[in-house]
């Protein structure tokens, strides 16, 4: 495998800056493994290097970066996995895309995802499911499915995505990777095709949590673009934690108990886990979130209500597919949706249009408001004792391509341990934690808002003490690359 | 047969005269090449997220200070979602149950609400109807979209076309003065929607009321809503029912007709609008608002004339509705004060005769009547120099050729004749002699036999005449020769 591939993205940009590498190598070793994608990780890979000088005194010294496909970027494909924006080319960039190329990170590709952010598995995609490079009969996991994979592959030295459920951590948790969902409003949404506006939130999926911490210092701040965004209260550091001495962790009964269904195999990742956190100085208890069971239901009510008005604009009248039917503008937009959306998008619409509407609002989506305060004051409570709470991120590790298409219930409790925090707007991260059957599963570390900086140490000091060995599925994609 | 009161409510939307949109920094403009405005949050472009405009905020803020209205500390913009091809998002972003300004009065018309939201694009449709339904072709121009808009709900206070007509030019002066918007009918920056029904006169229990659109000049506002009132007690008089609905007022053809159902007739499934915070109407946003008002609002300025000057109600608020009529008249006023002094109410009664003469949509200003004119013809018309008759005839020619009036009146010699001036007497006599037996009458008292001798008189001196100077001489002259 070549040599450039091993290395992590932090520690290429410093073999860059300490001009041992050469960054239109690494570009060209990295675009060339996309382009060879057999993962069908990427919907779009940049036909060159980007011209002009390489940044490489730049903070992200030109270390190519994965973006998933709902960002914005100009005059590259950005159809957010779905068919209704068939050929739309953005006129402008995302705001956090801008900021990691402006940083010295140049767009290597854009990664597949589930068709507007909308699905755990990454089935439910115009462009087609990607595999999971540690077994490519399963799932990757959704949304950000495409830049898991590639990151996990080595397709890609790391990548953005973006979690509104979960669709960050779950499928990092899938793919054996690290993935950050920050608090909400840390990162602009602006240029971002949303999903639910209250809950969408960017992040990066990476191979460590340095890699995180060190891309995640380049996308936070205020954007005036972005009413909803907030300037970080401090810089984000690189980690450097060793251990968790006088770090609490809470464990919620209502999230890790019988109740969530957890497998046998990563409930024992998951508490083998905590051993070692206490091992490092952590104390573990119990707590409790009383509402938390609520959250997949109440998620299930907002999310979709916001994303029912949010796609409403993909009409056929100024960009993307368009279908003029026989009978003038309710044929054309009927038509147009029809076959511009997928079946899950249209489940979604239908539900949220049901919630929100005239006799139904206060009984579903009045009461969902209500139940994410409550969530978030659960949340705010448990913080008065603990530094963080801790769950398996996913119930269970990657399933079979297919396993759960024809049962989108059992497809929504995926997300029964990433739902929570952002309903609460607080930010969370997930490790690997091992390997269950050959199969990585996910830790996952929530903190209060802001507190990025000491869920990256305590991420960190655990990372080192847990060692995975994400390399069988960078040499998957080896093959792949080959192939 | 049933006498009938209407009841009137008026929804107003009136485009801001910020420099740019309401959600984004795109300029505002009128009559440009179509769609040269425009950026990816007024497009509706995916990705995009709105910004809210200060400036439209702080002219809403003055617009509810202006009405009296009580300016929430924290309101919410929500989403109101339909689709419709003028809508780029598929929502526009308004104000639903927490708006920036509650209550209020302006006039005698109660305000119940006052809401920021974003103006749709303009749809052109090609074809006969000049409507989608039935039009070969559409194009949108998004140039007017995301247009700040101001939307005023009335409470049901106003009960005659008269009075709609009326309180909406109020309205407009008073939007007009703070300088929020070029209120122009035509051009769409104000636009009046009316909610009407009616109701046995007395009776306290509201009719079914119905929402007419499309009434783009103060003339169609008085025309359509007296067209729906007469429509909606004919058919109460036919026993039918008035059912509630959205009607078109077509101003060409005067006809109603409702709005096809799928132009209304929504579930608009409102809910907080997540891509921004609430707007919290901090303190020096208000003192900034407030600083920003004139000193005096029209209505204010009518109370001012009625209660300093003594005029009528009714002609106070003619004069202060219009801010045009109300400074003529303020210029002349001062002219008169230091030209020795002149009437406010004789002054007051001759704006309405110089509008007549120029024109009713003209500013006075703009005319050749110079204010220190009108001043001096009301002073002389007061102190009986010229006679009314005589006077109407110097504003004809000031409004004509300009000059002073009293040089018209010498030049012309269209000043008044005195009793000692031996032609009246000399009239006056003649007229005796033409009419002995009206003459003879009065002589016996009857005092209404007078009026032909005074006509008579009128006549010769071609109005010059002082009438209760004629009459008080026919009455000396009849005594002296019985």
């Amino acid at each position: 495998m070549n040599e450039l591939i091993e290395l992590t993205a932090a520690a290429a940009a410093q073999r860059v800056r300490a001009r041992e590498i050469d960054p239109a190598e690494l570009f060209e070793a990295y675009r060339a493994r996309a382009a060879a994608d057999d993962l069908n990780a990427f919907t779009w890979v940049a036909p060159r290097a980007p011209a002009g000088e390489y940044p490489g005194d730049a903070p992200l010294a030109g270390v190519p970066l994965a973006v998933k496909d709902l960002f914005c970027t100009e005059g590259v494909p950005s159809q957010a996995g779905s068919r209704i924006l068939e050929g739309y080319r953005p006129p402008y960039t995302a705001t956090v895309v801008a900021n990691l190329q402006r940083a010295g990170a140049p767009l290597l590709g854009k990664t597949n995802q589930d068709e507007f952010a909308m699905g755990s598995s990454n089935e439910n995609s115009a462009y087609g499911p990607v595999l999971n490079p540690w077994d490519r009969a399963r799932v990757p996991g959704g949304s950000s499915g495409g830049s898991a994979a590639a990151v996990a592959a080595g397709l890609a030295p790391w990548a953005i995505g973006t979690d509104t459920g979960g669709s960050i951590r779950q499928p990092a948790a899938l793919c054996g990777i690290v993935g950050l969902k920050p608090t909400y409003g840390a990162c602009s949404r602006f240029g971002m095709i949303a999903f639910a506006s209250s809950l969408d939130q960017a992040g990066p999926l990476t191979r460590d949590v340095t890699d995180a911490a060190l891309l995640l210092a380049h996308m936070v701040g205020r954007d005036r673009r972005d009413s909803t965004s907030l300037e970080f209260p401090e810089a984000i550091r690189v980690p450097r934690a060793e251990d968790l001495s006088g770090i609490r962790l809470g464990v919620p009964e209502e999230l890790t108990g019988a109740g969530g269904g957890v497998e046998p195999g990563v409930r024992e990742s998951f508490e083998a886990t905590l051993a070692r956190a206490e091992g490092l100085g952590a104390s573990v208890e119990p707590c409790r979130l009383p509402h938390a069971p609520h959250a997949l239901s109440a998620y299930y009510l907002i999310a979709p209500a916001e994303a029912s008005a949010n796609l409403a604009r993909f009409d056929g009248v100024r960009y993307g597919l368009r279908e003029d039917g026989e009978a003038g503008l309710v044929s054309m937009y009927s038509q147009t949706r029809s076959h511009g959306f997928g079946a899950e998008v249209k489940r979604r619409i239908m539900l949220g249009t049901y919630a929100l509407s005239s006799g139904y609002y206060d009984a579903y989506y009045g009461t969902a408001q209500k139940v994410r305060t409550k969530i978030a004051e659960d949340f705010r409570t448990a913080f008065e004792r603990f530094d963080f709470i801790v769950t398996p991120t996913s119930p269970w590790t990657a399933f079979a391509l297919g396993a759960k298409t024809d049962d989108p219930l059992a497809m929504y409790l995926n997300d029964f341990c990433t739902v929570p925090m952002p309903l609460a707007g607080i930010p969370a991260i997930s490790i690997p934690s091992g390997l269950s059957d050959g199969l990585p599963v996910g830790f996952q570390l929530a903190g209060p808002a802001f507190s990025e900086n000491r869920l990256l140490d305590a991420a960190h000091a655990l990372e080192r003490a847990i060692g995975f060995d994400g390399s069988p599925a960078r040499r998957s994609g080896e093959s792949a690359a080959r192939g | 047969m049933t006498e009938y009161e209407p009841v009137i409510g008026l929804e107003i939307h009136v485009q801001l005269k910020t420099r740019t949109k309401m959600f984004c920094g795109c300029e505002l403009s009128f009559g440009d090449s179509p769609n040269i405005h425009t950026c990816p949050v007024c497009l509706g472009l995916p990705g995009a997220l709105p910004v809210v405009n200060e400036r439209a905020i702080r002219f809403g803020m003055m617009i509810g200070l202006a009405l009296g209205c009580e300016i929430a500390e924290r309101s919410l913009f929500h989403r109101k979602n339909y689709f419709y091809p003028d809508l780029p998002k598929g929502y526009q972003i308004s104000q639903y149950d927490v708006p920036l300004c509650r209550g209020g009065r302006l006039g005698d018309v109660r305000i119940h609400r006052v809401h920021l939201e974003e103006d749709a694009a303009k749809l052109n449709h090609l074809g006969a109807s000049g409507r989608i339904h039935g039009s070969d072709r559409s194009w949108v121009d998004f140039n007017r979209g995301g247009t700040p808009l101001v939307e005023i709900v009335t409470e049901p206070d106003i009960h005659s076309p008269e009075q709609a007509r009326e309180w909406l030019s109020l309205l407009r002066t008073t939007l007009k003065q703070i300088g929020v918007s070029d209120v122009n009918m035509e051009e769409g920056s104000l636009r009046c929607d009316a909610n009407v029904s009616v109701r046995p006169a007395g009776s306290a229990v509201l009719g079914t009321k119905t929402e007419l659109k499309n009434m783009n000049s103060f003339r169609f506002l008085e025309r359509g809503v007296r067209a729906e009132i007469q429509r909606q007690i004919g058919l109460i008089e036919a026993g039918e029912a008035v059912v509630q609905e959205t009607l078109h007022y077509d101003p060409v053809s005067g006809g109603i007709t409702p709005l096809r159902s799928k132009e209304e007739a929504h579930d608009y499934r409102y809910f907080p609008e997540p891509d921004l915070v609430p707007l919290v109407a901090t303190d020096a946003m208000l003192a900034a608002a407030r600083e920003a008002l004139p000193a005096e609002l029209p209505a204010e300025r009518a109370a001012r004339f009625e209660r300093e000057l003594g005029l009528s109600a009714g002609r106070a608020r003619d004069l202060a509705f219009r801010a045009d009529l109300a400074d003529y008249f303020e210029r002349a006023l001062a002219a008169g004060a230091a030209d020795g002094g002149v009437d406010p109410v004789e002054l007051s009664n001759w704006i309405p005769q110089l509008v007549e003469r120029i024109g009713s949509d003209r500013d006075p200003a703009e005319s050749n009547v110079a204010p220190e004119s009108l001043a001096a013809l009301a002073t002389m018309v007061k102190a009986r120099e010229v006679s009314r008759d005589a006077a109407r005839e110097v504003l004809s020619r000031l409004v004509a050729d300009g000059g002073d009036p009293r040089a018209i009146v010498a030049r012309e010699g269209l000043g008044a004749l005195s009793a000692e001036d031996d032609g009246l007497g000399e009239l006056v006599d003649r007229a005796i002699a033409s009419d002995p037996a009206a003459a003879e009458q009065v002589r016996a008292g009857n005092l209404k036999a007078i009026g032909p001798l005074v006509g008579y008189v009128m006549r010769e001196t071609k109005g010059r005449a002082d009438g209760a100077t004629i009459t008080r001489l026919i009455r000396e002259r009849v005594r002296q020769a019985g």
